[in-house]
C-alpha cells in the first residue's frame, strides 16, 4: 500500500512543511538513501501576557490592582522536517525562494550536512543555496542527536510489545542517560557505546542489516521495495522455510533449554528438501521467505547487540535506523530477539524521533559555539507529527498518505533550565501521571470526549480574550479545527505522542492555543476574581483568627478545599460559576462531609499541633481568585505564624484559570497590605513567591525551574503541599516524597468522583509522612524515646 | 578407567582427573560433568550380552547423518553368528565408498590401527543426508542390523526424532546421548589418536603466504568450540568434562545451503561451494569504499570491509547482472563472517584465545576456513587463533561410540 505514494513528486506541501522558514537562522541536513531531513531554527512569534502596576492608569481599568496586556514575544524553535530524498530538489528550491537573506548573504554561510547523501548532494546544495557544505560524520551526529532527545524530550524512548495493552511503553524522562548502546541499522549495522556527551566509540557492527534484507529479499521474492518486503514478511510463516528445533529433535532440546519452536537453522528447509524429489522441488511462498529473512536478520542483530552490551556492561540498547523507522513489525522482531538472547534481562528500546537523530546532531554541531547547556527544550505538540501507525491505514488513509511523504518535529527552546524536584523520594521511578490513558481504555474514551466537548468553549474564550484583534476569530476557528483533528487522531493512535495522559491532553490544548497566537484566555476572568477575593480577605482572616487553635486548623483546610471548587477547568463547575456568584461559604457547603473520600485530617492536625512543625513548606498552588486568596493565603499565613517558612509556587505560563507567577506576585503584595503576617514574612524573606517553570494545570516534578530547585534546597523544605485536581489527582497522587506531603483537592468531575467511589465534590485530603528519615527527624525521634 | 591416552603420559591423566573432580564439586557445572544426561546406561548390558563391543556411533543432525563404524582387524575372536553379521556389514560398507545416491564414505578420513575395547581395527566415517533416513532404515531392515545388537548409540536431534521409527521398523533401540557431550568426547579422542588432527592457517592476513600447518592441541584448555552444522553451537570448554554452551546462531551451514539453493538453483553443498569458489562477492555486497569512497578512518574500517552484505542487490540493474557464482560466494562470505564475529565476541566474553571450528560446513570449504582465520586474527589484533580439525563433522558420532566405553570401564 505504501508504495503507491512514491510516484507523485509534486505532492510535497512545501508551504506546510517548511513552516516559519522565512525566519530561519541556521540550517543542517541529513540526507539518507531514501529519507532526507532538513533542520533549521527560527524565531517564532508568540503572544504572552504582561502584568504591570496600574495605579496610574485612567479609564475603565482605574482602581484595578494590576493591569494585564498581551505582547508579542519571540521564542527560538527548532524545526526538523523529514521527507523522501527524491523531493530534495523541490525542497532546496523552496528554501532558496523563501529565505529572507539574499543569495549574497548566504555565500559565507556554512550548512552542516550528514548522512550517506552528504557526498552525493554536496554540489546540488551548494549550487541551489550558494552556501558552503560542511560534511559531518554520521555516527557522531546520530549520537549527538540521541543524547539531545533523551535528555530533553519526555517519553522519547519506549519499549514495544506486540499485542500488549498498550503496545508502546514509554520511558518518561531519563535523568541517567549514560551509558547506552546505540544500534543503528541502516544498510549495514553499527554499534556505538556512548558513555558521556563527548565520549563514544564504535564497538562493532555487522554487514547483515537493512540493505541485506532489502537486497536478498528482492532476489528471493518478487517484492522490489523495502516496505513491500516488510508487508510480505508480516503475513508470512517462517516455519515452512526455517528448520526449527522440533524439526530436528521432534520436540524441545531440553538439555540446553531450546524450545521446540526455536529456529535451529534459518532457511534450513530450503536446503534439505530440494534434493528430496527433483520432480516436485518445493516452492516456498514469498511471504514465508520474506518472514524467514526478516527474522534471521533481526535475530542476528539482536544477538550481536546483546553480546556487545554484555561484553561492555551496558544495560540500555536503543535501536534506530532505516531498518526500523518505527515500523511495528521490525520493532517486534528486534524486541523478540533481545528478549530471547538476554532472557528478558535487557529490553530493546526505540525512539519516537529516531529518524531525526542525524539531523538534530548535525544541527547541534553547527550550534556548538553557543552554549546549548543553559537551556531546556520541549516538544511542540502542535507542530510535530506523531508516530505513524500503519495499523490504522484503513481508517485514516489520508493522514497515512501524508505522513508517508513527510513528517515534522518542532522543539521549543524553553526560557529556563528545568531540573527534578529534590523532594522526590526517587526521581528515577517517579511518574507524574496517575492514569495512563494508553492503557485505560474507559478513561481514554471519557477524557478524549470531555476535551473535545470543551474545545468550543476554549474557542469562544480565545476570541473574547483578544477583542481588538481582527483575525482572532479566524485563528480561533483554526485552533478548534486542528485541535479536534488531533483528538480524533489520538483516539485512533493514542501512543503517537508518548504516553497519553490528562496532562498531555492539557499540554496539547495549550500548544495549539499558542500556535494560533492565543495566550492567557482567562486573564480577564482571573483579574476580576482576584479583585473580588482580595476585598473579602480581611474579613476572612478576622473570622479565622477568632477561632480557637484546634478549630482553626480545620477551618483553614475547609477554606482551602472550598477555594479549590472555583475551577474554570471543570466543566460542571463552569456551569455553576457562569450562572451565579458563588461565595466561599456556599462552596464550602457543597463539599463532601467528613469522613472524606481520602481523609488524613486527624494525622495532619496531630502533626501541625506539635511545636515548630516544619522548617519550610513548598506549596504548589492552583486557581486564581477565591482559591489562592481565601484558601491558600490564610493556610500559608498559619504556617508562617507557626514558624514555618513558605514558598508559594505558581505556573510560569498561563493555563486555564490557574494563577500565574506574575499575577501571584501582585496579589501577594496586595494581600500583605491588609495582613501584617504576610507583609513581615515577605520583607524577612520567610515567604517567597516563585515560578515552577511549567504551563500546565498538572505538575511534572521532573522538570521544575532550577531557581525553585535551589530555593527548596536552601530553605531546607520539609513539607510539600500540592493543591488541585490537576496537580494532586491527575498527577502526583501516587508520588512518593522524601519529606511529608499534603495532597489536597476537590473532585469536580462526576465521572472521576464515581471512579474513585465517591460523589461530585468529594474531598481528597491525603497526608503522607516522608519516606526518607532526615537527620533532624532522627534526632527528634531519638529525643522522644 | 578411561580410554588410553596414546599421546599423553600418566601425569597428564591425573591432572585432568583432578580438575574434573574439582568441577564436580561446583554445583554450577554438576549437571554437565556426568556426561550422559540423556543416556540410558542400564540398557547397555543388553549390548554387552550379545556383542562385547560397539560398532557404530551415529549422529543424526538436521541436514546430515554421520556414522562412525569400527571395523575390528580380526573377526576370528567372534562367535560364528557374529562373524557372519560382521562380514555382511563389512562387505557392504567397506566394499563401497558411496551408498545409494547420497551416502558417502570419507575414505581420506579413515583411521587405521585404532584400539577400542582392547581390539585393534579401523574407524570408518560415513555420512548421508538426514532426509534419506527412510532409505537408511530400509537398508538396516534389509541387512538385519537388529540381529547384530539390540541397540545403536545415537546422538543429535535425530536420536530423539527417529527413536520410535527405529524401535518399530528396525527393532533397534537408539541409545541416546547428548550431542554436545558427544561432540567434546569425540574431539578429545580423535585428537589424541590422530597426530595431525588439528591445524591452522599461518599468515591469515596474507593470502599468498597462507599455509595450512599442524597445531599441537595437546594442552588445549580453555578453548571455544564453534560447531557449524545446519545451525551453530558455541561451547566454552575449560576441561575435559567442564563445558557449557555459551551461544549459538540459526545462521549456519543450513542457511548457506538453503539460500544458495534458492538463489542459484544448486542442489548440493558441493555444488554450492563449487559455485562460490568461482565467484566474487564484491559484485553483490556493498563495501565501505562504495559508501565512503575509501577507508572509514574514524572508526578504523578499511575500504574493503563489507559494509552491507547483498547491499548492491537493491538495484534491479545489479540484480539482473548478478552471476550465480557471485551470489553463492556472497552467501558464503556473509554466513562465514557472521559466525566469525559471533564466535569472536563469545571468545572475548569467555576470555579464551583458541577457537576450534568444526562441523560439516567446513568440509571442502577452505574459503570459509581462511576467512575465519583472517577474521579471528584481524579483528582481535592477533590475539585469537582459529583452529580446525581434520574430521570436521564426525566428532559427535565418534563421541557417541565412545560413550559406551566410558560406561563399561
Amino acid at each position: 500500500m505504501a508504495h503507491k505514494s512514491y510516484a507523485r513528486c509534486i505532492d510535497l506541501p512545501t508551504e506546510q512543511v517548511f513552516h516559519n522558514i522565512r525566519n530561519a537562522k541556521r540550517f543542517a541536513m541529513d540526507i539518507g538513501g531514501s529519507l532526507a531531513k532538513v533542520a533549521y531554527s527560527s524565531l517564532v512569534k508568540k503572544k504572552s501576557t504582561m502584568v504591570f502596576d496600574d495605579t496610574d492608569s485612567i479609564g475603565p481599568n482605574k482602581g484595578s490592582i494590576y493591569n494585564v496586556s498581551e505582547t508579542d514575544q519571540e521564542i527560538v524553535r527548532l524545526h526538523f522536517v523529514k521527507f523522501e530524498t527524491k523531493y530534495i530538489e523541490t525542497c532546496l528550491d523552496f528554501i532558496n525562494a523563501n529565505l529572507i537573506q539574499s543569495r549574497e548573504s548566504m555565500l559565507d554561510k556554512v550548512i552542516k550536512v550528514t548522512g550517506g547523501g552528504a557526498y552525493k548532494y554536496t554540489e546540488l546544495i551548494n549550487g541551489k543555496l550558494g552556501v558552503q557544505v560542511d560534511k559531518e560524520d554520521e555516527m557522531e551526529c546520530l549520537i549527538k542527536g540521541c543524547n539531545f532527545l533523551l535528555k530533553n524530550i519526555s517519553d522519547e524512548a519506549f519499549c514495544y510489545t506486540r499485542h500488549a495493552n498498550p503496545e508502546y511503553k514509554f520511558q518518561g524522562v531519563d535523568s541517567h542517560v549514560f551509558p547506552y548502546l546505540l544500534v543503528n541499522i541502516g544498510s549495514g549495522v553499527s554499534l556505538c557505546k556512548v558513555e558521556s556527551e563527548s565520549k563514544f566509540e564504535r564497538i562493532g557492527g555487522t554487514s547483515t542489516g537493512g540493505g541485506t534484507f532489502w537486497g536478498l529479499g528482492s532476489l528471493l521474492t518478487s517484492a522490489k521495495e523495502f516496505d513491500e518486503l516488510l508487508e510480505l514478511a508480516e503475513s508470512g510463516d517462517h516455519k515452512s522455510v526455517d528448520m526449527l528445533v522440533k524439526d530436528i529433535y521432534g520436540g524441545d532440546y531440553g538439555a540446553i533449554g531450546l524450545g521446540a519452536d526455536v529456529i535451529a537453522s534459518s532457511f534450513g528447509k530450503a536446503a534439505r528438501s530440494t534434493k528430496d524429489s527433483a520432480q516436485n522441488s518445493p516452492s516456498f511462498k514469498k511471504e514465508d521467505i520474506a518472514r524467514s529473512l526478516l527474522l534471521c536478520i533481526s535475530n542476528d542483530i539482536g544477538q550481536i547487540a546483546y553480546l556487545q552490551a554484555k561484553l561492555h556492561g551496558v544495560q540500555k540498547i536503543y535501536f534506530g535506523g532505516f531498518f526500523i523507522r518505527g515500523h511495528p513489525f521490525t520493532m517486534h522482531t528486534i524486541t523478540f530477539a533481545i528478549n530471547f538472547w538476554s532472557k528478558g534481562e535487557i529490553q530493546a528500546l526505540f525512539l519516537r524521533h529516531e529518524g531525526y537523530l542525524g539531523a538534530i546532531g548535525a544541527f547541534l554541531k553547527g550550534m556548538e559555539e553557543e552554549d546549548d547547556e543553559r537551556y531546556s527544550w520541549g516538544e511542540n505538540l502542535a507542530g510535530s507529527s506523531g508516530l505513524a501507525s500503519p495499523k490504522h491505514v484503513g481508517t485514516s488513509h489520508v493522514v497515512q498518505e501524508l505522513s508517508n511523504n513527510f513528517s515534522m518535529l518542532e522543539i521549543n527552546r524553553l526560557d529556563r533550565a528545568l531540573h527534578p524536584c529534590p523532594l522526590l523520594l526517587d526521581v528515577i521511578s517517579y511518574l507524574p501521571d496517575t492514569v495512563d490513558l494508553t492503557q485505560d481504555i474507559d478513561a481514554r474514551n471519557y477524557w478524549l470526549k470531555c476535551f473535545a466537548d470543551g474545545a468550543k468553549k476554549t474557542h469562544d474564550l480565545a476570541v473574547k480574550s483578544q477583542p481588538h484583534e481582527q483575525d482572532a476569530s479566524e485563528r480561533a476557528d483554526k485552533f478548534l479545527k486542528k485541535y479536534l483533528e488531533r483528538l480524533k487522531s489520538l483516539e485512533q493512535n493514542p501512543c503517537a505522542y508518548g504516553s497519553l495522559t490528562v496532562r498531555s491532553l492539557l499540554d496539547t490544548s495549550t500548544h495549539f492555543l499558542e500556535e494560533s497566537l492565543f495566550t492567557d484566555i482567562f486573564s480577564q476572568q482571573k483579574q476580576f476574581e482576584n479583585e473580588q477575593a482580595l476585598r473579602v480577605l480581611p474579613s476572612r482572616l478576622k473570622t479565622l483568627d477568632e477561632q480557637p487553635e484546634s478549630e482553626r486548623h480545620f477551618q483553614l483546610v475547609l477554606g482551602m478545599l472550598a477555594g479549590n471548587v472555583f475551577d474554570w477547568g471543570a466543566k460542571e463547575v463552569c456551569t455553576i460559576l457562569e450562572t451565579q456568584q458563588l461565595t466561599l461559604e456556599e462552596a464550602q457547603a457543597k463539599l463532601q462531609k467528613r469522613p472524606w473520600l481520602c481523609d488524613d485530617f486527624d494525622t495532619w492536625l496531630c502533626r501541625v499541633s506539635q511545636p515548630n512543625p516544619y522548617k519550610c513548606a513548598v506549596i504548589f498552588v492552583d486557581n486564581s481568585g477565591v482559591d489562592i486568596i481565601l484558601g491558600i493565603f490564610p493556610f500559608a499565613r498559619q504556617l508562617l505564624s507557626m514558624g514555618t517558612n513558605v514558598i508559594l509556587c505558581a505556573n510560569s505560563q498561563p493555563s486555564l484559570n490557574d494563577v500565574v507567577y506574575r499575577e501571584l506576585l501582585w496579589i501577594v503584595n496586595k494581600a500583605s497590605d491588609v495582613c501584617p503576617v504576610l507583609h513581615n514574612a515577605m520583607t524577612e524573606g520567610r515567604l517567597k513567591v516563585m515560578e515552577t517553570g511549567q504551563a500546565s494545570p498538572c505538575l511534572d516534578l521532573r522538570l521544575i525551574d532550577e531557581k525553585l530547585v535551589s530555593a527548596i534546597k536552601e530553605m531546607e523544605a520539609d513539607l510539600v503541599v500540592i493543591e488541585g485536581m490537576g496537580r494532586a489527582i491527575h498527577t502526583n497522587f501516587d508520588a512518593s516524597f522524601a519529606c511529608d506531603a499534603l495532597k489536597v483537592a476537590v473532585i469536580k468531575n462526576r465521572w472521576l468522583a464515581n471512579r474513585y467511589g465517591g460523589e461530585m465534590f468529594s474531598v481528597i485530603f491525603k497526608f503522607e509522612k516522608g519516606r526518607k528519615v532526615s537527620s533532624s527527624c532522627l534526632s527528634a525521634a531519638s529525643a522522644k524515646r | 578407567m578411561d580410554f588410553p591416552l596414546v599421546n599423553g603420559n600418566s601425569s597428564d591423566v591425573s591432572i585432568e582427573e583432578d580438575s574434573a573432580a574439582i568441577v564436580k564439586n561446583d554445583s554450577h557445572h554438576s549437571s554437565l560433568v556426568n556426561g550422559h544426561r540423556n543416556g540410558s546406561p542400564d540398557s547397555f548390558n543388553d549390548i554387552q550380552g550379545r556383542l562385547a563391543m560397539p560398532l557404530f556411533g551415529m549422529d543424526i543432525g538436521g541436514t546430515l547423518t554421520k556414522l562412525v563404524y569400527f571395523e575390528p582387524a580380526n573377526f576370528d575372536e567372534f562367535d560364528f553368528a557374529e562373524r557372519e553379521t560382521l562380514k555382511t556389514i563389512h562387505k557392504y560398507l567397506i566394499g563401497n565408498t558411496a551408498y545409494g545416491k547420497t551416502g558417502i564414505r570419507d575414505v581420506h578420513l579413515e583411521l587405521g590401527n585404532q584400539t577400542i575395547c582392547g581390539r585393534t581395527g579401523k574407524i570408518h566415517f560415513i555420512r548421508f543426508p538426514t532426509a534419506q533416513m527412510s532409505a537408511f532404515i530400509e537398508l538396516a531392515k534389509l541387512k538385519n542390523f537388529s540381529g547384530l545388537a539390540s541397540g545403536i548409540c545415537a546422538t543429535g536431534g535425530g536420536a530423539y526424532m527417529f527413536e520410535e521409527v527405529f524401535a518399530k521398523e528396525v527393532l533397534l533401540q537408539l541409545h541416546k546421548y547428548d550431542e554436545l557431550d558427544c561432540l567434546l568426547k569425540g574431539i578429545h579422542h580423535i585428537d589424541r589418536h590422530n597426530p595431525c588432527e588439528c591445524y591452522y592457517f599461518s599468515n591469515p592476513r596474507d593470502t599468498e603466504c597462507c599455509d595450512k600447518l599442524p597445531f599441537n592441541f595437546h594442552n588445549p584448555y580453555p578453548y571455544l568450540v564453534v560447531n557449524i552444522g545446519s545451525g551453530v553451537s558455541i561451547l566454552s570448554v575449560r576441561s575435559k568434562t567442564d563445558y557449557n554452551r555459551v551461544s549459538g546462531t540459526s545462521l549456519g551451514g543450513g542457511t548457506f545451503l538453503g539460500l544458495c539453493c534458492l538463489l542459484t538453483g544448486c542442489e548440493t553443498f558441493e555444488e554450492a561451494i563449487g559455485l562460490a569458489s568461482q565467484g566474487d562477492s564484491r559484485n553483490i555486497d556493498k563495501l565501505v569504499k562504495d559508501i565512503y569512497g575509501g577507508d572509514y578512518g574514524k572508526f578504523g574500517l578499511k575500504g574493503d570491509t563489507v559494509a552491507c552484505s547483498f547491499g548492491q542487490m537493491i538495484s534491479q540493474e545489479k540484480r539482473d547482472a548478478a552471476r550465480k557464482e557471485d551470489l553463492a560466494r556472497a552467501t558464503l562470505v556473509t554466513l562465514t563472517n557472521n559466525i566469525g564475529s559471533i564466535a569472536r565476541m563469545c571468545a572475548k566474553t569467555e576470555k579464551i584465545e583458541r577457537v576450534v571450528f568444526v562441523g560439516n560446513f567446513l568440509r571442502v570449504n577452505e574459503i570459509s576456513m581462511k576467512l575465519l582465520s583472517y577474521a579471528m586474527d584481524y579483528w582481535s589484533d592477533g590475539s585469537l587463533k582459529a583452529l580446525f580439525l581434520q574430521h570436521e563433522g564426525y566428532f559427535g558420532a565418534m563421541g557417541c561410540l565412545l560413550e559406551y566405553l566410558q560406561l563399561n570401564s
